[in-house]
């Protein structure tokens, strides 16, 4: 988040054989690789870091997984269950589920992973300046904040969403998904504002912000060199887990008929479709739905394991 | 310093002190009212020459430095009068860019905990040659290399192998030294040293302060040393100014300060220090507390805890005697103490 080339000098320092007898009596040890060997020895982590990379390799390459045209239907096959052929059936339009579900994960990753992007520019940015600037800067971000903290996040989406796209429009697939992400961001920024404010407030008050600034460092320097990557921690563990909660608040939105629709291909869009064949065809509506489910539970479980290596209060 | 800088300053061509603090006001203003942190505090600076700010917390001593560093929280804080000259030109006037360019360069700064002023999450060497980076644009391995030089010229050993390390790393000497390296890595002119040994314990006190006046005597500083501790400064300071509530109620070269006090608080401070002759006896303790800021006693403000008080203390604010052309003191009665000598 700061300058790319500091951490890569972090890391460097800190992957160093330790062949120097100093090195060996003072170890080298920055935060993150404290982290890195508290990560590495959680169960919590590893699985969902393996869960991470299958669903990123779906979201990149679904042809991996399935050759089958999540497009191509056939209406005789409608609703008809799992066997040999589809492995997890057919949906409604006799499009095969597995294929459909694979091809999902590239839209809810897509939607949750810039959503929060947009969240966390927009709420670190906002929040840095409210807490580096205070005073009025400071109330009109806070209060702008809770102003978007109030507006319930359903009825808000409802309103935007409605305005934006309504359901008689046809803006095209790129479009649809741009519009989701900006409503989620921008209902979503106020939180990771606070975490910021509150993270940048407190490592101001430090003697070694004091001291850069004493020894000459200006206001850019001292935000990305001193301010932001001590209070990274909060903020990525938010980000983290922030993914999660936004591919399931997409599913919700689309579930709702607000957010994602077809052509867009979603595991909201084929649970919603198939909301009412919960008895009869449950096939078309569990297996997107499990899809979903490990999908977010993925991004909690890392946010998670993140949260317990970088957080000491909690060790 | 840059060239222009140092041009449009007038180096030398003034008539006064390097670093002058003429006069300096300043308050904070709190919920509970107006605190005077520094009431009329005047003392300069030479090149090649110590001084020591004596005085207990609360006296305004640091308020003082960090007024004269441009690092005071404004607000609470507030500069309600005075000037802070630098090479004759007043600080307090310039915009922030400029004074940006001092802070470093002409005027730099050692902090009281070394660890808590060192930035966590960068390798020591880092942070040095971050100052090079920052004030001279020197290529990243340029910088590294000056650090390394640095290191090794505030001794700290194995200097290659340790500075990728991090600040929690490092002993509280160490860490103080690594502090004092990028606080003289420009070349300053003025070194203020806030209570640089305070975090640390006595035989490293002295190599610390060892290394301060060395490094001044090699690139004849200008040396501020912020303390508490009369004992820290008798080896190293020229002149000593002794702070108390706001105001320097004395200045004095070390020696006649450490000889006869001409007022009844430094007189104190130096008959509250352990002494091998007085083994077994109990030591002398200044009697009371010091000041609250937010309501000034009034006239002399030692006046509750002088043993010397006489009526007029209680309403006239005395001014600093001068008694020669060095020494001065705010006590009415400055005579009877110096006469008097020690109890």
């Amino acid at each position: 988040m700061s300058d790319p080339t500091a951490t890569q000098d972090l890391i460097k320092g800190a992957g160093e054989p330790t062949a120097s007898p100093v090195a060996v009596r003072g170890d080298r040890r920055s935060l993150w690789r404290d982290t890195w060997d508290i990560l590495k020895r959680r169960k919590i982590f590893w699985i969902s870091f393996v869960m991470l990379i299958v669903f990123l390799l779906m979201a990149a390459f679904p042809t991996l997984f399935t050759h089958k045209d999540p497009e191509y239907a056939t209406l005789a096959k409608s609703m008809e269950g799992p066997s040999a052929d589809a492995w997890f059936g057919y949906d409604l339009q006799g499009r095969d589920v597995f294929a459909r579900s694979v091809y999902g994960a590239r839209t809810s990753i897509i939607v949750g992973v810039l959503a929060t992007l947009a969240t966390v520019l927009l709420g670190g940015l906002t929040g840095v300046l409210a807490a580096y600037f205070g005073r009025w800067i400071d109330a009109v971000v806070s209060r702008v904040g809770e102003m978007f903290l109030g507006l319930p996040y359903v009825l808000g989406a409802i309103i935007i969403l409605g305005t934006v796209t309504p359901a008689q429009s046809n803006p095209g697939k790129a479009m649809i998904m741009a519009v989701v992400i900006i409503v989620l961001a921008l209902l979503g920024w106020p939180i990771l504002m606070r975490i910021a404010r509150s993270a940048v407030i407190q490592a101001k008050h430090q003697d070694y912000v004091q001291a850069a600034r004493a020894l000459g460092a200006g206001p850019l320097r001292l935000i990305f060199r001193h301010l932001l990557p001590n209070s990274l921690a909060p903020i990525l563990v938010y980000t983290t887990i922030t993914i999660g909660s936004y591919i399931g608040a997409e599913a919700t939105l689309s579930l709702l008929g607000i957010g994602l629709r077809p052509p867009v291909i979603s595991w909201g869009i084929a649970i919603a479709d198939h909301a009412s064949y919960m008895r009869t065809g449950a096939h078309a509506l569990l297996f997107p739905a499990a899809f979903l489910s490990l999908c977010v539970l993925t991004f909690v479980m890392l946010g998670e394991a993140v949260r317990d290596a970088l957080d000491p209060k909690l060790r | 310093m840059t060239e222009v800088l140092s041009e449009q300053m007038g180096r030398g061509s003034h008539g006064g002190a390097l670093l002058e603090v003429d006069n300096l006001h300043v308050e904070f203003r709190t919920r509970a009212g107006v605190a005077k942190a520094v009431n009329g505090v005047t003392y300069s600076v030479d090149a090649g020459e110590t001084l020591a700010v004596l005085g207990e917390s609360g006296s305004g001593k640091s308020v003082t430095a960090q007024t004269i560093m441009g690092i005071l929280d404004m607000p609470p804080g507030k500069i309600t009068g005075g000037e802070i000259r630098f090479r004759g030109v007043d600080l307090l006037k310039l915009p922030d860019d400029q004074r940006r360019k001092i802070r470093g360069e002409g005027i730099s700064m050692v902090f009281q905990d070394a660890l808590s002023a060192l930035n966590p999450v960068f390798p020591v060497g880092w942070q040095i040659a971050e100052m090079f980076r920052m004030h001279r644009g020197t290529s990243r391995a340029d910088a590294k290399k000056m650090a390394v030089e640095l290191m090794d010229r505030v001794r700290i050993p194995a200097a290659k192998e340790r500075v990728n390390d991090f600040p929690h790393q490092f002993s509280g000497g160490m860490r103080q030294r690594i502090m004092i390296a990028m606080a003289i890595a420009l070349d300053p002119e003025i070194l203020i040293a806030d209570e640089p040994t305070t975090a640390l314990d006595v035989t490293v006190q002295a190599q610390i302060m060892g290394l301060l006046a060395e490094l001044q005597r090699d690139s004849n500083m200008g040396l501020i040393l912020i303390t508490h501790d009369l004992g820290v400064v008798a080896d190293v300071a020229d002149k000593i100014a002794v702070m108390y509530g706001g105001r320097i109620v004395e200045n004095a070269p070390v020696h006649d300060l450490y000889r006869d006090p001409a007022h009844p608080y430094s007189k104190g401070l130096l008959e509250s220090i352990p002494r091998v002759d007085q083994k077994g006896q109990e030591l002398y303790a200044i009697k009371g507390l010091p000041p609250n800021l937010l309501e000034m006693p009034t006239g002399c403000a030692f006046h509750p805890r002088c043993p010397y008080r006489r009526d007029n203390c209680v309403t006239d604010v005395p001014p600093l005697y001068t008694i020669s052309g060095t020494r001065g003191s705010a006590c009415h009665y400055w005579r009877e103490v110096i006469d008097e000598g020690e109890r």
